[in-house]
């Protein structure tokens, strides 16, 4: 007996809100993107499961894509906290208060 | 049999993400993302998704999961800070992700989703039919991500110079 669509979709919210929880408990910025990956690969099980259980393959074309994004996107994220860290010796948020009046 | 495999699956992904986020140390914090992704990688494989198991594998936890270890042992992130948490921070945290969880599954259950595969007809499991699609369907897509990947790699270019090698005036 094949697991139901319920349960992927299910297993994908409470991945996705679990990485959500980490983006808003943690305050090291590397350990937030990690999370926000988490969150990233989460949506992509829902739309496997949503493309296997609907006999289409356009959900698992748009994984394709999103897989892309993503590697291009950490690319660019690690970059950015890397020229942070060189600016400001540091990369913990609550530390990164310029904005704060 | 089936759904044996998939209840310890997603049980040892579920487990993997709550120690990406509870971790102190940044990497164990990445090495529990990457058994997270395998995870994810073996739910892929029983959705007959094996081209998406493979690249999850690949680009995620051979790249991403790669270079996340590079930069915490580049900016020499080791030791870490301890987790603490504020405590209405904290609060609002669980809150909200407990509120998300609970929406979702709610939509979940109660839109109806039909919950039998179609049979005989693995659609996800065939390259030539990747290939076709992203040939003809999603030609512009691919030239798109194309372009946005040679962007990224110019603008991680720019960003990665050293400050004082712009000559001042």
């Amino acid at each position: 007996m094949t697991p139901a669509l319920n349960s992927y979709v299910m297993l994908s919210a409470s991945l996705f809100a679990i990485g959500f929880l980490g983006v808003l408990l943690r305050r090291n910025t590397l350990v937030i993107y990690m999370c926000l990956e988490l969150m990233l690969v989460s949506t992509t099980l829902a739309l496997v499961a949503f493309s296997r259980f609907n006999g289409t393959q356009d959900g698992d074309v748009f994984v394709f894509f999103i897989l892309t994004v993503a590697a291009a996107e950490v690319a660019v994220g690690l970059a950015i906290i890397v020229a942070l860290f060189r600016a400001r010796q540091t990369i913990q948020v609550d530390e990164l208060d310029s904005l704060k009046h | 049999m089936e759904q044996i495999a998939f209840t310890l699956i997603s049980l040892f992904t579920l487990s993997c993400a709550v120690g990406v986020v509870l971790s102190k140390n940044a990497v164990n914090g990445a090495m529990c993302l990457l058994l997270c992704l395998a995870g994810i990688a073996g739910l892929f494989i029983q959705l007959h998704a094996y081209l998406l198991a493979f690249l999850l594998v690949w680009v995620y936890a051979g790249a991403v999961v790669a270079l996340f270890l590079f930069i915490i042992m580049l900016l020499d992130m080791q030791g870490g800070r301890q987790l603490k948490i504020k405590g209405l921070q904290g609060l609002a945290g669980v809150i909200a992700a407990a509120l998300l969880v609970v929406g979702l599954n709610l939509l979940a259950v109660r839109g109806r989703l039909e919950s039998a595969p179609p049979v005989g007809h693995e659609v996800g499991s065939r390259l030539s039919l990747y290939s076709y699609q992203l040939l003809t369907t999603y030609l512009l897509p691919v030239q798109v991500v194309g372009f946005l990947l040679l962007i990224a790699m110019l603008g991680v270019i720019v960003l990665s110079r050293r400050v004082d090698a712009v000559p001042s005036k």
